[in-house]
C-alpha cells in the first residue's frame, strides 16, 4: 500500500488512511450509497447519494491529513456538518431514534474496512492493524460529530417550539359574563409571565371582565419568582378594575410555599377552578342551583 | 452528563432554559431515590431558587447533583457554584425579604427551610457555592430533630 509515499519515508497510520481514502474515494462512496443512511436520504438519484458520500470521504481525508482522527472539532469536518445534520434530521423524521441513527452511521465502517483489507495484502499484520484501527477511530469520530450535530438540531428545535408555545399556550377563556380564566401550563418564567399578563389584561378590557381566574394546576413549580409574577399580574388586573382569584394550588405546592415563606398577600385563592368560579359567580350575585335529572329543584 | 443511575449530574446554569433542565433533573433524581411528592416539590423549589441566584446574582455557573447515603437513608446533595461577586453579608442575604435586586428576597432563606442541610461558602470577589442535602425518608439519626 505505501509505495506512492514519495521517498519511502515512514508515513503515520493517519496519513496512510488519508491516502487510502483519496485513492478509494469513488468505491467507498459507491458502497455507502447502498447503505440505508445514504440510500433513504438521497432518493432523487443514486448519483446524489454517491456525491454526498464523496463529500464525507473528502472530509475524513482532510481530518486524517491534519492528524486529528480523534478530534470531533477538527476543521476538516466543517464542510459536512450541515449535510450530516440534514441526513440525521431526515432519518429522525422517518421515525428513527438517535440510537438507530447511530447504528446506521456505524454501518458505514464495514464497507470501508473491507476495501482497506482487500488492498492491503502486501502489508504486515501490524501495519494493517494500525491502519484499520485508525480508520475505525476516524469513523467513530464522524459518528460523534453527526450525533452532536443532531443533538444541537434537537436543541434548537426545542427552543423554536418553546417560542411558539409562548405565543399560543396562554388562552383566555370566557367562563361567564364578566368572568375570564387563564389556565397556566408549564414553566412560568419571566418571558412567559409577561405574555400571560398582557393577554390577561387585554381580555379584561375586551370582555369587561370583573373577575379573572388564574389557574395554576398545570404549573409544576411555584418559587418566589413565580409568586412575584402572580402578584404583579393580580395587582395590574386590580388597577384595571378586575379582581383575580388564583386557583389550583396543589397540596404539595401549598406546603412548599409555606416553608419558602411565600404568601400571596391579599390575593384570593381557591382550591379548584370550580371553587373559584363559584366564588366569582357569588360575588356577581348569580346563583347556580343544582337541578335534579327530571328538571325539578333539589331539596 | 448523567451517570448510569441518572441521579448524578453536572448541569450548566447559563440561561433560563438551563433552569428548566435543573428542575427537571432534580425532580427526576429525587423521585428515583424515593422522595415523596411533597419532598420532591420542596427540593425542586429550593433548587429553582438557588439555581436562579447562581444565574442572576452569580452571573451563571454550575449545579452538581450527588447521591449520598447515610445510616441507610438515601439522599440527594445539590451544589450550586458560581464565580460571581460573592455575598458580602451572608446573614443579611439569608434574612427574609432582603434583596439587592428586584426580587422578593425569599430565595436564600426560604430554600434553607426547604432542605435538611444547607451550607453557603462565599468569598466576596471570587464566588459563591451553596450546598444543600435532603433525605428521602427522614434525615439519618445523627441529624437530630425533625
Ligand atoms: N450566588 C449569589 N451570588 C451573589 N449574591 C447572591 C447569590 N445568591 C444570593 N445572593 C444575594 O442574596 C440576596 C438574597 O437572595 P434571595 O433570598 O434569593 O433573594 P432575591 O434573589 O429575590 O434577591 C440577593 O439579592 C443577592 O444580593
Ligand atoms: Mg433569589
Amino acid at each position: 500500500m505505501p509505495e506512492h509515499e514519495a521517498g519511502g519515508s515512514l508515513a503515520t497510520p493517519a496519513h496512510e488512511v488519508r491516502d487510502f481514502l483519496r485513492r478509494r474515494r469513488e468505491q467507498i462512496a459507491q458502497r455507502w450509497a447502498d447503505e440505508p443512511l445514504f440510500r433513504t436520504v438521497f432518493t432523487a438519484s443514486r448519483d446524489e447519494a454517491v456525491e454526498a458520500g464523496k463529500a464525507v470521504v473528502d472530509a475524513l481525508a482532510r481530518v486524517a491529513d491534519a492528524q486529528q482522527v480523534e478530534d470531533p472539532d477538527a476543521a476538516g469536518f466543517s464542510a459536512v456538518r450541515e449535510q450530516l445534520a440534514r441526513m440525521g434530521a431526515a432519518r429522525s423524521r422517518a421515525g428513527l431514534s438517535n440510537t438507530q441513527v447511530s447504528s446506521e452511521l456505524a454501518a458505514l465502517w464495514p464497507p470501508a474496512e473491507n476495501l482497506l483489507v482487500a488492498e492491503s495484502d502486501q502489508a504486515s499484520p501490524e501495519e494493517l492493524r494500525a491502519w484499520s484501527t485508525t480508520l475505525s477511530v476516524l469513523l467513530g469520530t464522524l459518528r460523534l460529530v453527526a450525533m452532536q450535530t443532531a443533538l444541537s438540531e434537537t436543541q434548537s428545535l426545542i427552543d423554536r417550539q418553546r417560542l411558539q408555545l409562548l405565543e399560543v399556550a396562554t388562552p383566555v377563556i370566557k367562563l361567564w359574563d364578566g368572568i375570564v380564566a387563564v389556565p397556566l401550563i408549564g414553566t412560568l418564567d419571566s418571558a412567559r409571565s409577561q405574555v400571560v399578563m398582557e393577554t390577561l389584561l387585554n381580555a379584561v378590557v375586551d370582555q369587561h371582565a370583573r373577575f379573572a381566574i388564574l389557574d395554576i394546576t398545570g404549573v409544576p413549580t411555584v418559587d418566589s419568582l413565580v409568586a412575584q409574577h402572580l402578584m404583579k399580574t393580580v395587582a395590574a388586573a386590580r388597577l384595571m378594575g378586575a379582581e383575580c382569584v388564583v386557583s389550583g394550588i396543589r397540596p404539595a405546592i401549598a406546603q412548599t410555599m409555606v416553608h419558602l415563606g411565600l404568601d400571596l398577600g391579599t390575593v384570593k385563592t381557591r382550591a379548584s377552578l370550580a371553587d373559584a368560579l363559584g366564588h366569582c359567580l357569588h360575588e356577581l350575585g348569580t346563583n347556580i342551583v343544582n337541578a335534579a335529572p327530571d328538571g325539578a329543584g333539589r331539596r | 452528563m448523567h451517570t448510569a443511575a441518572g441521579v448524578e449530574a453536572r448541569l450548566p446554569i447559563r440561561s433560563d432554559m438551563d433552569l428548566v433542565w435543573v428542575r427537571q433533573h432534580v425532580r427526576q433524581a429525587a423521585a428515583q431515590l424515593g422522595f415523596g411528592l411533597v419532598d420532591q416539590t420542596k427540593l425542586v423549589t429550593a433548587a429553582s431558587e438557588l439555581a436562579r441566584n447562581t444565574l442572576v446574582h452569580g452571573g451563571g455557573g454550575l449545579m452538581e447533583a450527588t447521591h449520598v447515603r447515610a445510616g441507610g437513608a438515601e439522599g440527594l446533595r445539590l451544589s450550586f457554584s458560581d464565580s460571581g461577586p460573592g455575598i458580602p453579608d451572608l446573614e443579611r442575604a439569608l434574612s427574609d425579604g432582603y434583596t439587592s435586586g428586584g426580587g422578593l428576597g425569599m430565595g436564600l432563606g426560604g430554600s434553607r427551610r426547604l432542605v435538611h442541610d444547607f451550607e453557603v461558602e462565599s468569598t466576596p470577589g471570587s464566588g459563591t457555592t451553596v450546598r444543600v442535602t435532603s433525605w428521602a425518608t427522614r434525615p439519618p439519626r445523627q441529624r437530630g430533630a425533625v
